[in-house]
């Protein structure tokens, strides 16, 4: 693999066990290449989410104190976890609405199977349909939504406005007017008694 | 070494950027096949060492900057945080710690290296003098970033080293206390500091590597120097770089990764201290405070002088000096190799430097005192009186008259280049 022709050196040029030089060539070379890789990870891994960072990786709410037609915003991983207490009329409301009105048909719900339909049932949980729980960032671009405080607009359909790109949601979270690609997610939360959730 | 360029681009591509921006040719005729004396041994490997030690710290460095915190009172915590929490932390801080060790231990070497081989004479001046500008941009990153962790230790080096201009008040009253506390940005060492510290500790790097391109370009006009010295006379007194060099560099530096690494895995706090893990305290300094080992023959310098400003002057100067090495050193002859005194006199000065350096690690009183300052009086001795005066008087022994000659003896080198002839 020595250059012949262009080399200098005699002893090159006499070299008549080239495939010895062959072996060790490429063993050293696959040395460096393993021991590169090896090193590089260390480098690459430090920006992962250290042990500090997955400690926090559950949150607790109570959710007595949500009045009805109320909506909360707690932190979950750093994110912006909307929790909305819905009238009657607003779950009617998400109920009545047909499937084939929707943008994005999936429930986008990690507690139920991937391909779970966006029905209003399958957005929140069975028996506690009042209580609305999802991570507020718009599928868009990541901004997060308006509708939460009273008083702000809610958009066409009730739920949510992005003030970013104007996508709108309604009141079970899911994209009503574009550019929004996908209903707003549902992190993956229980119930640990009766006025408690446990996110993540 | 100057010498005609044998790059030929291998393709259209090639051809297209060459004309444009010959980066390819440079590297071809600069890393590739570059000739190199066939006669360098294995002190010539030190360079490469140190291009890999810089890289590895920068590398390493930007890394720890991306979980570092540069607050008064989160400095410490966010080290902490680097060495239980962050992936890897450990390893990586612990390489960047124990690393500025390995790179000083290197640089050390490479610098007697110069010293004893003659290095720094005509017609390789700019390249010494580029070296020692290297030596002080390390000597002042490694001060500031030890100031980061901001442990008991790196707050009191900062208190002595910055009060350590406060010296100038003996020259204009006011302008040392004025000089310090623009350094402290404030009336004692605090966040302004640190802050400034670490603005400084990511910069200076870089500006190494910038005088490291000047160094190494400073080195390819005239071509290394070699073990006797003696310029080279002919094209095949040379290898190419690679792969001789390039193999024989690699091979150095595994050796001195075996060493890194043991350091780094099985004593990584060895050459460091404990104090450094309590957290700075304005209010009470160390009862036992002394640098990194590296500093150590520098502070030993500097406690030797009974005086403030003279002991930084002197502190100063044992660094300065050797920026005028080139034209204190009167010998003809390069290598020490072939100067049978003052062989001796360089060897005292090595024993010198590590004597220093455990003085300076000991409490400055009594023989340990005493010794600081005969270690003191010849490290200047040597470059200041040996150097000049010895170059005059000294016999040198007889050099070979080729680099080839010294390798194979007289004979050899006769008939080599009739047996080349007949190969080429």
């Amino acid at each position: 693999m020595a250059s012949h022709e262009n080399s200098l050196d005699p002893i090159v040029l006499d070299d008549e066990d080239l495939s010895r030089r062959d072996v060790i060539l490429i063993a050293a070379g696959g040395f460096t290449a393993i021991g590169t890789a090896a090193a590089l990870w260390p480098l690459l891994d430090q920006m992962n989410p250290d042990a500090s960072t997955l400690s926090l990786a559950t949150t607790e709410v109570d959710i007595s104190p949500i009045e009805v037609g109320q909506a909360i915003t707690v932190m979950w991983r750093g994110k912006p976890i909307f929790i909305r207490h819905r009238t009657a009329q607003e779950i009617e409301q998400a109920k009545a609405t047909p499937l084939d009105d929707l943008i994005d048909p999936l429930a986008r719900n990690v507690n139920l199977p991937d391909d779970a339909p966006a029905t209003d049932e399958n957005r929140a949980v069975p028996e506690r349909e009042p209580l609305l729980v999802m991570i507020g960032i718009c599928t868009h671009l990541g901004c997060i939504p308006i509708g939460q405080a009273p008083g702000q607009y809610k958009g066409e359909y009730g739920g949510w406005f992005c003030p970013c790109h104007g996508s709108q949601y309604d009141t079970a979270g899911r994209v009503r007017i574009g550019p929004a690609p996908q209903n707003m997610y549902i992190p993956p939360y229980s119930f640990t008694s009766d006025t408690k959730i446990k996110i993540g | 070494m100057a010498h005609p360029s044998t790059y030929r681009p291998a393709s259209g591509v090639a051809k297209w950027l060459d004309e444009r921006l010959p980066v390819a040719r440079v590297m071809h005729d600069q890393f590739m096949v570059y000739p190199t004396p066939r006669n360098l041994n294995y002190w010539w490997t030190f360079g490469g060492i140190l291009t890999f030690m810089l890289v590895a710290q920068i590398v390493t460095g930007v890394v720890l900057a991306m979980h570092y915190i540069p607050a008064e009172d989160r400095a410490f915590d966010s080290v902490e945080r680097i060495m239980r929490d962050v992936n890897w932390g450990w390893l990586l801080r612990y390489a960047h710690a124990v690393g500025a060790s390995m790179f000083f231990l290197a640089v050390y070497v490479h610098t007697f290296r110069g010293l004893y081989y003659g290095s720094y004479k005509a017609p390789r001046e700019v390249l010494w003098i580029l070296g020692v500008l290297i030596l002080l941009l390390m000597i002042a990153t490694a001060f500031m970033g030890y100031s980061l962790p901001w442990g008991q230790m790196s707050f009191w080096a900062v208190t002595v080293i910055t009060n350590l201009f406060s010296s100038l008040d003996a020259v204009i009253p006011g302008l040392g206390t004025t000089l310090v506390q623009w350094i402290w940005g404030g009336f004692s060492v605090g966040g302004p500091t640190l802050n400034r510290l670490y603005s400084l500790h990511y910069l200076f790097p870089f500006i190494i590597a910038g005088v490291v391109g000047l160094h190494i370009w400073a080195l390819h006009v005239p071509g290394n120097n070699n073990p006797t010295g003696i310029n080279v006379k002919s094209p095949a007194e040379t290898v190419p770089f690679h792969p001789y060099y390039s193999i024989k560099d690699g091979f150095a530096l595994v050796m001195f990764l075996l060493l890194f690494g043991a350091l780094l895995f099985y004593a990584p706090n060895l050459l460091g201290h404990a104090d450094n893990y309590i957290p700075a305290n304005p209010l009470q300094t160390p009862p036992h405070i002394v640098p990194e080992w590296y500093f150590l023959p520098f502070y030993a310098i500097l406690r030797a002088v009974p005086d403030k400003l003279l002991g930084v002057v002197t502190l100063l100067a044992s660094i300065g000096v050797l920026f005028f090495v080139p034209w204190l050193d009167t010998s003809k002859v390069r290598s020490t190799s072939y100067r049978p005194i003052y062989k001796w006199f360089f060897w005292a000065f090595v024993v010198t430097c590590i004597a220093l350096g455990y003085l300076g690690s000991q409490a400055p009183d009594g023989w340990y005192l005493f010794f600081g300052r005969v270690f003191t009086i010849y490290y200047f001795a040597f470059f200041l009186v040996v150097m000049p005066v010895l170059g005059k008087f000294e016999r040198p022994r007889r050099l070979p008259g080729s680099i080839t000659e010294a390798v194979l003896g007289h004979e050899a080198s006769a008939a080599k280049p009739r047996e080349r002839e007949a190969v080429a």
